[in-house]
């Protein structure tokens, strides 16, 4: 092997296996940001010592037990200044820890709580969002700082700046090492579900656009919520988020046109929907079905999600239940975007009418003043019941919200569209 | 990404209708395909039946000519795959790499082509996306 291709398959080594050292080391030091240091040893050591030994039969493994040694000696050095009495007994644990590093096969099992506490950890609510994204792509994700900072748009330091505080408020907070549980769990559980469908949302804004990087954060999230979902298969919010990020990321293909301009989900051409992706969706989503959770926000998403995916053509659609998980969604998590999208199901499913008193009830709205799928919406419906002077207006004001160019361009077209149709 | 990880198990090409592998190895796979799933990169699977149970349907006359299996001329042919998706194409070596593979296998590695790396004109001729532009369809209310 060449020792580019080395580097490479180091590289993907690491992809592998940096979340479970981390997990892993933090068991033992306690401190996430301390754990990665670790980890980040045991790779610069791998990078040193596998051009010339060659990649070993279990590099995973390798890297574990080079992080963990790293991992004692560092306790040791500490306790020999601080003399702590204390530590004594945690030694005892670590040198345990050693000897079921070398059986693989035996840390399997603890790996995966591991895995749970850091994804809870990196999660913790004493972060904000932006600092718990960040800390999870880097510490979950296996991203470099520097892919984060280009999927969202931000310098590289700043990235940098965020993680570095992240860890140390995490330290200063001296949040234990731990998968919560009791009434604790649920608000945790969702901290960390909000974290991966901002980074869904985040990629799924950007498709098609020019880099690539934006649009691979869909697959970061999807990676994550599957691993999740094998981490706390009891969990039916955990399957509903991937039931719903499955669903969406099956439309990738469909969204945009050749020159990258957005085609709505009712013009989609079907045939371009990712179906095995689809039927992945609808399997997490009747696992979650299935363990009560009908009713959960992700899961309710994914049910509408679903039964756009269910539909060969936008005709098949069924508006009716679309309308009613609606209204059970408007009920747990009532926003005025929610109302947005309900009003949307009603006019598709009893008319353009019903839809548009729905949305009129939201124009004194202050959370959507400066929304422009607002008027793009009451524009449609206007259109449908033949007002295309007021349509035309909606259309005209929603092009001039939206910070999207090739929406914006849409919304044109649609507002020109107003006129030939007066013209005619 | 998405690779196709494709599994020549050397041997199959004359496989008797009805061979299933033994006990020992599905165990040792299933393992692996455990280890797929929990890092969150499966998105498929599956084995197939060898040769002597498929048939080819070949066009070198333009016409469609079926032949029932065995191939004598196939000297590797497929006995399963996986569908995974990964950041790069060492990744999906390196899973490749760790499988419980027999002496005789081979794993050929072969990314997915993704709708939007086809240039524009593939991608219209692909998708019938001129007459949906002409004619835009709008839900109707019923």
């Amino acid at each position: 092997m060449t020792a580019s291709a080395t580097h490479r398959a180091i590289d993907a080594v690491w992809r592998i296996e940096s979340a479970k050292i981390i997990a892993g080391v933090a068991r033992m030091v306690r401190d996430v940001g301390v754990a990665e240091e670790l980890a980040q040893d045991a790779l610069v050591a791998a990078l040193e010592h596998w051009p010339a030994t060659g990649i070993p039969d279990n590099p995973g493994a390798w890297l574990m037990a080079t992080a963990k040694r790293r991992a004692i000696d560092r306790l040791r050095h500490r306790k020999l200044l601080e003399r702590k009495h204390e530590e004594l007994g945690h030694e005892m644990e670590l040198a345990q820890e050693m000897a079921v590093t070398d059986f693989d096969t035996a840390i399997d099992d603890d790996i995966g709580d591991d895995l749970l506490r850091l994804i809870f950890t990196a999660c913790h609510p004493v972060l904000s969002a932006e600092a718990r994204v960040a800390l999870t792509l880097r510490l979950l994700g296996g991203l470099t700082t520097d892919e984060i900072a280009r999927a969202f748009l931000v310098p590289e330091p700043t990235i940098a700046q965020r993680i570095v505080r992240a860890k140390r408020t995490l330290a200063e907070a001296r949040v234990p090492y731990v998968v919560p549980r009791g009434d604790e769990l649920a608000p945790r559980l969702g901290s960390v579900l909000e974290v991966l469908y901002l980074v869904f949302n985040e990629g799924y804004a950007a498709t098609g656009g020019g880099d690539w990087m934006r649009p691979s954060l869909c697959d970061d999230a999807l990676r994550l919520g599957r691993v999740l979902a094998e981490l706390a298969p009891d969990e039916p919010e955990v399957h509903g988020l991937v039931a719903l990020m499955e669903i969406h990321a099956s439309r990738t293909g469909a969204r945009a046109g050749p020159g990258g301009e957005p085609i709505l989900l009712l013009e989609q051409n079907r045939a371009r929907w990712n179906h095995l992706q689809i039927q992945r969706g609808l399997a997490a989503l009747a696992r979650s079905e299935a363990l009560g959770g009908a009713l959960g926000p992700y899961a309710l998403q994914a049910a509408i999600a679903a039964c756009h995916a269910r539909a060969h053509t936008p005709e098949e659609t069924d508006w009716p239940r679309i309308a009613a998980l609606y209204d059970a969604l408007a009920a747990l998590a009532p926003s005025p975007v929610v109302e947005l999208n309900r009003a949307v199901a009603l006019a598709m499913a009893f008319g353009p009418a019903v839809g548009l008193e729905l949305v009129d009830s939201l124009l004194e709205e202050p959370s959507l003043a400066r929304y422009h799928l607002l008027p793009s919406v009451r524009g449609d419906f206007l259109f449908r019941l033949g007002r295309l002077g007021e349509a035309r207006a909606e259309f005209e004001r929603a092009a001039s919200l939206t910070r999207n160019e090739r929406e914006r361009a849409l919304l044109q077209t649609r507002a020109g569209r107003c006129g030939d149709v007066d013209a005619g | 990404m998405r690779f196709m990880m494709l599994m020549i198990p050397r041997g199959y090409e004359d496989a008797a209708p009805g061979t299933m592998p033994d006990a020992d190895a599905v165990a040792a796979m299933m393992k692996y395909n455990e280890a797929l799933q929990k890092a969150g990169v499966l998105l498929a699977l599956d084995g197939l039946h060898p040769p002597s149970m498929g048939a080819r349907v070949s066009f070198a006359t333009g016409k469609p000519t079926v032949r029932d299996g065995p191939f004598p001329e196939a000297k590797e042919v497929l006995g399963g795959y996986w569908m995974i998706d990964v950041k790069s194409k060492a990744e999906a070596v390196e899973w490749a790499s760790r499988c419980p593979a027999s002496k005789n296998e081979i794993i050929e590695v072969r990314q997915v082509q993704e709708f939007s790396e086809f240039p524009a004109d593939v991608q219209e001729a692909a998708s019938g996306f001129k007459e949906m532009q002409a004619a835009p369809r709008r839900g109707t209310a019923s």
